[in-house]
């Protein structure tokens, strides 16, 4: 058995440095690495390439690299909600790129698999495929996208063992299992990390030899970005 | 009498059929989930990865870890099931959902939308959409006939960035229910009482209008 699991936060980002490109887990604030992202902003490592669906809110998940403007270049397919996100944007002093949630999911998932490109007809004929080799399969019109490039992957799962075997839970899957192994090194943060042997395999969503190291996150505020509920009848 | 938000959800889920998976988009086409024909089973994809989705959940049995792609909290049914990013856009790309309703900001007559950016104005980003309109076979737009100021958005060629181009089927707005074919925008059914005459001056394409137009039928 192969042991991924590092005891702290620090350890397993400590070699997380200045102008890294990192992928991020998460969809709005559900399944985002909580313990990782508090941490970077602890470290104060400066221009950032972010890869991630969303940017946060302006005081939870990547809205506070943004807040210690951290980060150079967001790469994300809807940055809504992030008051401090769109001053930045509009004032120049960060980068945005603006690509199809789909794209983005298979961007992961080619780096994670070694596929260096792929084509997909999501942006063609609109200014995401501008500059961009196009290609007509079967009558209709694609776009070839690369595969991601990324320094690091931090993802976040429910469940984790020393191995490196993840589980999630709900929606806070998302992005995390394409992630995994998409970049030089994988970082998974778990609510729960347990001894290897002790997951069902037969369950277990991403196989630990996607991720180089595996923490238990010290606390998770897990906070809701809509809250929206109904009244019992 | 031009429609409800909630009558034109009414008349877009006379649209779905039994066995449908659909994809509803942030808005107007939420309100469709309300509105399922009695007697008829579909599911509801959410594209951050849940198939079978139900209700809002009641109040203090939110889960953060169980939300829409609006970000909402949501439950799910029995049968749901959860999947990753990339999965879920192989169910979108490889036509596996059989209905997408969204909202958009323009639609032209030969089928293009635009509804994720406006130039000068903070952008967003496209989420799913682009993804969505590429691929879906069966695309009903769900919108406002006219914009604030008055203008028409169903436009012979779109003004603002586009999201998808020749991908709309079908638009349901207050006034209207409208098929886009090769010949152009179909004028197909009206709000009751809204006349043949009002559509056309709130609508800036072309329309083809055949004999009578009949009145929606809404419940």
């Amino acid at each position: 058995m192969i042991y991924k699991k590092v005891n702290s936060v620090q350890e397993a980002l400590r070699d997380v440095k200045d102008n890294a490109t990192i992928m991020l887990g998460g969809f709005g604030l559900c399944g985002i690495p909580e313990n990782s992202i508090a941490e970077l902003v602890q470290k104060e490592i400066k221009n950032l390439t972010c890869i991630s669906n969303n940017a946060g809110v302006d005081n939870f998940g990547l809205g506070m690299l943004l807040q210690k403007r951290q980060i150079k270049k967001m790469i994300s397919s809807y940055v809504g909600e992030n008051a401090e996100f769109e001053r930045q944007m509009l004032s120049g002093e960060l980068e945005v790129e603006l690509i199809p949630q789909g794209t983005l999911a298979e961007r992961c998932r080619a780096a994670q698999d070694g596929i260096p490109a792929f084509f997909t007809p999501a942006g063609f004929g609109t200014e995401v495929a501008i500059g961009k080799e196009t290609r007509e399969f079967n009558g209709k019109m694609h776009v070839m996208e690369l595969a991601f490039n990324a320094d690091f992957s931090i993802v976040k799962a429910w469940k984790g063992d020393t191995a490196g075997n993840l589980i999630f839970k709900g929606t806070a899957r998302n992005f995390n299992p394409a992630m995994a192994g998409a970049a030089k090194i994988t970082i998974a943060e778990v609510e729960e990390l347990v001894e290897a042997g002790t997951l069902d395999p037969n369950q277990i969503h991403i196989p630990g030899i996607f991720v180089q190291r595996i923490f238990q996150g010290e606390k998770y505020e897990k906070r809701i970005e809509k809250r929206t509920v109904r009244e019992k009848k | 009498m031009a429609l409800t938000k909630e009558d034109i959800a009414k008349r877009i889920a006379q649209e779905l059929q039994d066995g449908f998976y659909v994809n509803l988009g942030i808005g107007i086409p939420t309100l469709v989930a309300n509105y399922i024909p009695e007697g008829i089973n579909v599911e509801f994809q959410s594209e951050n990865g849940v198939l079978g989705m139900g209700p809002f959940p009641f109040v203090g049995e939110e889960d953060a870890d169980l939300i829409n792609a609006g970000k909402q909290t949501i439950t799910t049914l029995p049968g749901a099931v959860f999947f990753d990013s990339a999965l879920s856009f192989g169910m979108i790309r490889g036509k596996h959902v059989d209905l997408t309703i969204l909202g958009a900001m323009e639609v032209a007559e030969n089928g293009d939308i635009a509804n994720w950016k406006i130039p000068g104005k903070m952008v967003k980003g496209m989420g799913g959409a682009m993804d969505l309109v590429a691929s879906a076979e069966n695309i009903i737009v769900a919108m406002m006939h006219v914009n604030k100021e008055g203008e028409s958005k169903i436009l012979k060629k779109c003004s603002l960035p586009l999201t998808g181009v020749g991908c709309v089927k079908k638009i349901v707005t207050e006034l209207a229910v409208m098929e886009i074919t090769p010949k152009g925008i179909k004028l197909l059914e009206r709000a009751p009482g809204v006349t043949v005459e009002h559509i056309i001056a709130s609508t800036e394409a072309e329309l083809i209008i055949e004999g009578d137009i009949p009145e929606m039928v809404i419940e």
